[in-house]
C-alpha cells in the first residue's frame, strides 16, 4: 500500500492538498458540511468490517474458496462446464470491453457494438429466426419474458402456458414469478420416455393457450422428435411455440425455425463461461414479426455522417428508460460482457469446431452411458432416445448412497429420484472417464 | 489530418482541452469487417456420414466465419480498442456510478475454485456458501437490513424481487387487495416498468420546486390500495429527501411498504443506512457501488435486503450460518418459509458477487465512508468549474446540470471529443436539456478540472460545431432514425439488403 492512501478508499486518488484546494472551491471546511441528511437519519456507527491490504483481501478470498472441494463435474441439467479456451479470457477482460457501460454513446462504443451485432447474428444462424436481442440474465429469466411476448402478440386473449413436467424447479419458479402479475397461468403437460407426449399434448392444448414451451434437448439429455408436431398444435391455437436450447445443441439439432418454433430461449452461457455456480447468458430470438414487442437490447446496423456502416443500440422506445411502466421489459443492465464471451468462443471454435463439440455431445455420451449400462446392478440410459450431452441412469443402489460414494472418489454427479442419477459429460476431460467408470463400478454394485 | 479535425483541433488551447483520436480501422471503405466478412465457412451435417443422429433429427447445415486464432485475436483486439471504459477516461455518467474497477477482483473470481456448478452438493462447497454469507452479512451491515438475498441478477432484477416480496407479504396479510405502486416521476424509467411488470398500476408522483417528494401530492397519491413507494434517495437530482422520516410514517401509516432503489447508495456509504430511515426493502447495485465492472452492459447483480418481517417471503434459497462442524462452522442452503421462490434459474450472478466481496473486504469501514466522502466532494467541486446552470441543491453525489440553449445531446456528442465520457443527458426532465453528472469518487483534481475545461470548451461552441461532432471518435454521428425505420439486427439482414 502506498503513503498517499494509508486510510480510506484506495481508489480515491486525492492528496491533502487537493482535497483542502477543492474544499475551498466549493467554499466549505469540511466535507461532512456537503452532507444535506438530518440528524435523525444519520448513521453514526461502525459497520464492523476491517479493510485489508490487496494481498490480505486476496488471500482472504482463497482461503474462503479454498474450502470449496475439487471433484470432476459430470453435471448438467442446464449449466454445462465446457472448456472455454484462454483467447476468449485474454480478450474479454482488455479493460475497454469489461469496464465499459452500456452503449449509450455509440460513436466510442462500436467495438462492442459490433461484437453483440455478431453475437445477435450467431443467434439467428442458429435459430433460423430473424431476430435476437443481446441478452437476457439466464434460460429462466428468458423463459419469463417469452411468456410476457406471447401474451402481448397474441391475436386473441387467454391464460395458459404449458411447459413440459420435467421442466427445471429453478426455470419453473422463475416462470411463475414472472407471469405473478399478468393473468397467465404456468401448467404442466406430460412427457413420455422424458420427451413430449404430443397425444397428451394435443388433449391439453386449447383456444386458450397462449404459448407452448418445449426444449431440445431435454433437461434429461433426450434428443425431441416431434417438435414440429408440437410447433403444429401450438399454431392451430393460435399460441406461441418456444423452444429451449442452446448454442451448442442448436448447432447440430434441427434448426428451430425449421420446426415451427416462433421464438427460442435459453442459456447461451454453455459456451464462453466456465461453470460459475450458475452464472448465465439468456438467449433470445424470435421472429421478426414481434420486434416492436422483443423484450432487451438489440443493436442495429446503421450509417455515421461519413456514410460507413456503424452500429448502435436501437428500437429503444421499447425500453424501460424511455417507455416506463409500458415497456416490454423492465431489463436494464443485461448479461453483454458473457454475449461477448460467448460470441468469442464460438467464433473461436468456428462451424466445424462447434458441430465437432455438439457430435462428440452425442457420441461420448452414447460411449458412457454404454459402459455404465455393463456394471452389474446399473441401467444406462433409462430412456431408449438418442441422447446429448446427459443421460440418466438407473442405479438397483439408493442413489443418494452412490451420490455420496461417488463424491467421497472425486466425483459429482445428479441425483434425480431414489434409484436415479443423471451424468454429463459436457466439459469432462476423456482422462477423466475411466477414472469415473471404475469409480461408478466400485460404489454402485 | 482530415479538413474538420484541423479546423477544430484543441491541441494549443492551454486550458487542460485534451484531443482525443479513438481508434479506427478502416478496410474497403468500412470499419473493421465483421467476421462474416472475413469468412464464411460452411459445414453440411443432415447428409453426413459421420453424423452421430439420423438425418431428421438434424439441421442441414450450419455457416459461421471460421478464422485462425491470431485473425480472432486480432479481430477482437481492434474492436477492443474502439472501445471507451472506465479505463479510458473518466465516465461521469448520472446514476450509473462508473467507478474505477480494481484489477485484483478480477483475479480472484477467476480462482478456480471459484468455478462450481450450482448443482454441487453443499457438503462440497462450503467456501462459496460462505463467501455468500459473509457478503450477505456485509450488506445487510451497509444497508441497515435484517435479511439479504443475493439472487438476483441486476438492479432491476432487484426491484422486481422486492415488489413481489411486497406483493408476497400484503397476500399473506389479508392485504392482497392492494393494486397501486407509487413512484415519483424523477425514478429510473425500471422502476415504473418493474412495478408494471408485477401487475401493479403505476401513480406517477410528481416533484416540489425543490426538486424533492411533494409532500401534499404523496399524501393525495396514498390510499388503502398502495402496496409501496420505491423511491431512490439521493434522488436522481443527488438532492436528499430530507423529509425521508415523514415519508416513511405516511406509507407505513396507510399501511404500505417503502422501497429503496439502492442506485444512489455511494452517496451515503457510512452516513446513513435505509433500514434507518424506514426503507423496509432495498436493492443494492453492486456493479454501481461496489465497483464491479459493468462489461458493457452487464453482469450486474441486486441483491435485495428487506426488515425482519419480509425476510419470510424473500427468494430461494438463502444462505445460512449452521453452528460449527467440527472445527469449522458450516454454512448451507434453506428455503425461507413464505418464498417467493426463484427469480433466477440458480443464484444470479455469482462471479460478480465474488468482485462484490472482495471490493467491500478491501475497503472495510474508512475505505467505504471515504468512498462516499470523496464521491460527494468531487460532485460538488466539479459542478464548482462548470459554466452551466446547476439549479437544484445541495446535491451530494452526482448533479443535473442545464445545458440552456444548446442541446444536451450535442453537448455529450462533442464532449467525447475532448476525451471524455459525457453525462447522462435529457433526464431527468425536470431539468431542461439535463446533464447529469456524476464523477464518483475515483476522478482525480486534474481529472475533475480536464472534465470541467471540457464542459466549459463545449459551452462556448456553436450549434454548428455542436451538431458536427463528433468527429474524432471511430464513428462519426450515427444515423439513429434509419437505424429504428429500417431494422439491420444481424449480418444475414445485411446480406439480405445488398
Amino acid at each position: 500500500m502506498n503513503g498517499l492512501h494509508a486510510t480510506g478508499s484506495p481508489y480515491a486518488p486525492h492528496t491533502d492538498d487537493e482535497r483542502a484546494a477543492m474544499l475551498e472551491a466549493v467554499d466549505i471546511d469540511a466535507v461532512e458540511d456537503l452532507f444535506d441528511i438530518p440528524a435523525d437519519v444519520r448513521f453514526d456507527d461502525e459497520f464492523g468490517i476491517d479493510a485489508r491490504t490487496e494481498r490480505e483481501t486476496r488471500r482472504l478470498v482463497r482461503s474462503l474458496l479454498g474450502r470449496n472441494d475439487d471433484l470432476t463435474e459430470l453435471l448438467g441439467r442446464g449449466h454445462y462446464g465446457y472448456y472455454v479456451p484462454s483467447l476468449v479470457d485474454h480478450l474479454a477482460d482488455r479493460s475497454e470491453f469489461l469496464t465499459s457501460y452500456t452503449q449509450y454513446q455509440p460513436e466510442v462504443s462500436q467495438g462492442f457494438l459490433q461484437a453483440l451485432f455478431e453475437y445477435q447474428s450467431l443467434l439467428v444462424e442458429l435459430t433460423g429466426l430473424e431476430v435476437a436481442n443481446c441478452s437476457m440474465y439466464d434460460a429462466a429469466t428468458a423463459l419469463g419474458e417469452a411468456a410476457t411476448l406471447a401474451e402481448r402478440v397474441r391475436s386473441t386473449s387467454g391464460h395458459r402456458v404449458l411447459v413440459p413436467d420435467l421442466l427445471l424447479e429453478g426455470r419453473r419458479s422463475t416462470l411463475e414469478n414472472y407471469v405473478a402479475g399478468t393473468d397467465l397461468e404456468v401448467e404442466t403437460y406430460p412427457t413420455d420416455d422424458a420427451n413430449v407426449d404430443l397425444d397428451a399434448l394435443a388433449d391439453a392444448v386449447d383456444e386458450d393457450t397462449v404459448m407452448v414451451y418445449a426444449e431440445n434437448p431435454t433437461v434429461r439429455g433426450t434428443i425431441e422428435g416431434g417438435l414440429e408436431r408440437v410447433g403444429d398444435l401450438a399454431h392451430e391455437a393460435d399460441a406461441l411455440f418456444v423452444l429451449g436450447s442452446d448454442p451448442v445443441a442448436l448447432s447440430l439439432l434441427q434448426r428451430p425455425a425449421d420446426v415451427g418454433a416462433d421464438a427460442v430461449v435459453g442459456d447461451a452461457s454453455v459456451l464462453g463461461l466456465p461453470t460459475s455456480y450458475g452464472m448465465g447468458l439468456g438467449l433470445f430470438a424470435c421472429r421478426e414479426d414481434y420486434l416492436r414487442q422483443v423484450p432487451g437490447r438489440l443493436v442495429g446496423a446503421s450509417e455515421d455522417a461519413t456514410d460507413r456502416r456503424a452500429y448502435t443500440l436501437t428500437l429503444q422506445t421499447r425500453e424501460q428508460h424511455i417507455r416506463r411502466e409500458r415497456a416490454t421489459s423492465n431489463i436494464c443492465t443485461n448479461q453483454a460482457w458473457v454475449a461477448l464471451r460467448t460470441a468469442m468462443h464460438a467464433a473461436y471454435l468456428g462451424p466445424d469446431g462447434m458441430v465437432d463439440l455438439a457430435k462428440r455431445g452425442v457420441m461420448r455420451a452414447e460411449d458412457l452411458a454404454d459402459r455404465l449400462d455393463e456394471i452389474v446392478g446399473v441401467t444406462a440410459p433409462i430412456h431408449d432416445r438418442h441422447h446429448f450431452r446427459e443421460f440418466v441412469a438407473h442405479v438397483d443402489q439408493p442413489a443418494r448412497a452412490v451420490a455420496d460414494d461417488l463424491e467421497q472418489l472425486g466425483f459429482a454427479v445428479h441425483v434425480l429420484g431414489e434409484h436415479e442419477i443423471q451424468v454429463c459429460v459436457a466439459g469432462v476431460p476423456d482422462e477423466q472417464i475411466d477414472p469415473f467408470v471404475d469409480a461408478f463400478a466400485e460404489v454402485a454394485r | 489530418m482530415t479538413d474538420d479535425a484541423r479546423n477544430h483541433d484543441g491541441d494549443d488551447a492551454g486550458d487542460g482541452r485534451v484531443r482525443y483520436d479513438q481508434a479506427r480501422y478502416v478496410e474497403d471503405g468500412q470499419y473493421e469487417p465483421l467476421l462474416s466478412e472475413k469468412d464464411r465457412t460452411t459445414v453440411e451435417i443432415g447428409d453426413s456420414d459421420d453424423s452421430p443422429l439420423p438425418e431428421d433429427l438434424t439441421r442441414d447445415s450450419l455457416e459461421l466465419p471460421g478464422l485462425s486464432e491470431p485473425e480472432l485475436a486480432r479481430h477482437y483486439t481492434r474492436l477492443s480498442q474502439m472501445v471507451y471504459g472506465i479505463d479510458s477516461g473518466p465516465y461521469p455518467l448520472g446514476s450509473c456510478t462508473m467507478k474505477y474497477n480494481p484489477k485484483f477482483t478480477e483475479d480472484v473470481a477467476a480462482l478456480p475454485k471459484a468455478a462450481v456448478h450450482p448443482d454441487r452438493s453443499e457438503r462440497s462447497i462450503q467456501g462459496t456458501l460462505e463467501l455468500l454469507y459473509r457478503l450477505q452479512d456485509y450488506l445487510g451491515r451497509i444497508g441497515g437490513m435484517d435479511a439479504v438475498t443475493l439472487q438476483p441478477p441486476a438492479g432491476a432484477a432487484g426491484e422486481f424481487v422486492g415488489i413481489r416480496v411486497a406483493a408476497a407479504y400484503h397476500e399473506h396479510n389479508g392485504e392482497g387487495h392492494r393494486n397501486e405502486v407509487i413512484v415519483p416521476e424523477s425514478a429510473h424509467g425500471t422502476n415504473f416498468a418493474t412495478a408494471a411488470l408485477g401487475g401493479y398500476d403505476v401513480v406517477s408522483l410528481p416533484s416540489d420546486d425543490g426538486g424533492r417528494v411533494d409532500l401534499e401530492a404523496l399524501e393525495a397519491a396514498l390510499s388503502e390500495n398502495t402496496a409501496a413507494l420505491m423511491l431512490t434517495n439521493p434522488n436522481t437530482l443527488g438532492l436528499f429527501e430530507r423529509d425521508i422520516t415523514e415519508i416513511a410514517e405516511m406509507v407505513h401509516d396507510v399501511g404500505g411498504l417503502l422501497y429503496y432503489d439502492g442506485a444512489n447508495l455511494n452517496a451515503l456509504l457510512g452516513r446513513a443506512r435505509p433500514g434507518d430511515m424506514g426503507f423496509d426493502v432495498m436493492h443494492y447495485n453492486v456493479h454501481k457501488t461496489f465497483a464491479t465492472p459493468h462489461g458493457g452492459g452487464g453482469p450486474g447483480a441486486g441483491p435485495v435486503g428487506v426488515a425482519d418481517e419480509l425476510a419470510p417471503f424473500l427468494p430461494a434459497p438463502r444462505v445460512r450460518k449452521n453452528g460449527p462442524g467440527g472445527s469449522e462452522p458450516t454454512y448451507e442452503l434453506f428455503d425461507p418459509d413464505h418464498t417467493i421462490g426463484k427469480v433466477h434459474g440458480y443464484q444470479g450472478n455469482w462471479l460478480v458477487l465474488v468482485k462484490a466481496f472482495a471490493y467491500i473486504a478491501r475497503l472495510g469501514d474508512d475505505g467505504l465512508n471515504d468512498a462516499s466522502a470523496k464521491a460527494v466532494l468531487n460532485a460538488n467541486y466539479l459542478a464548482s468549474q462548470i459554466g452551466y446552470d446547476v439549479p437544484y441543491e445541495p446535491f451530494h453525489h452526482e448533479f443535473v446540470a442545464s445545458a440552456g440553449d444548446q442541446d444536451a445531446a450535442d453537448v455529450a456528442k462533442r464532449m467525447l471529443d475532448y476525451g471524455v465520457h459525457p453525462p447522462t443527458t435529457k433526464w431527468p426532465e425536470i431539468v431542461p436539456e439535463a446533464l447529469m453528472t456524476e464523477p464518483t469518487e475515483v476522478e482525480s483534481k486534474k481529472t475533475l478540472d480536464r472534465l470541467a475545461a471540457a464542459f466549459n470548451a463545449v459551452a462556448e461552441e456553436d450549434d454548428e460545431t455542436l451538431e458536427a461532432a463528433p468527429e474524432r471518435t471511430t464513428a462519426r454521428r450515427i444515423d439513429q432514425t434509419s437505424a429504428a425505420r429500417n431494422p439491420q439486427l444481424s449480418w444475414h439482414a445485411l446480406e439480405d439488403e445488398s
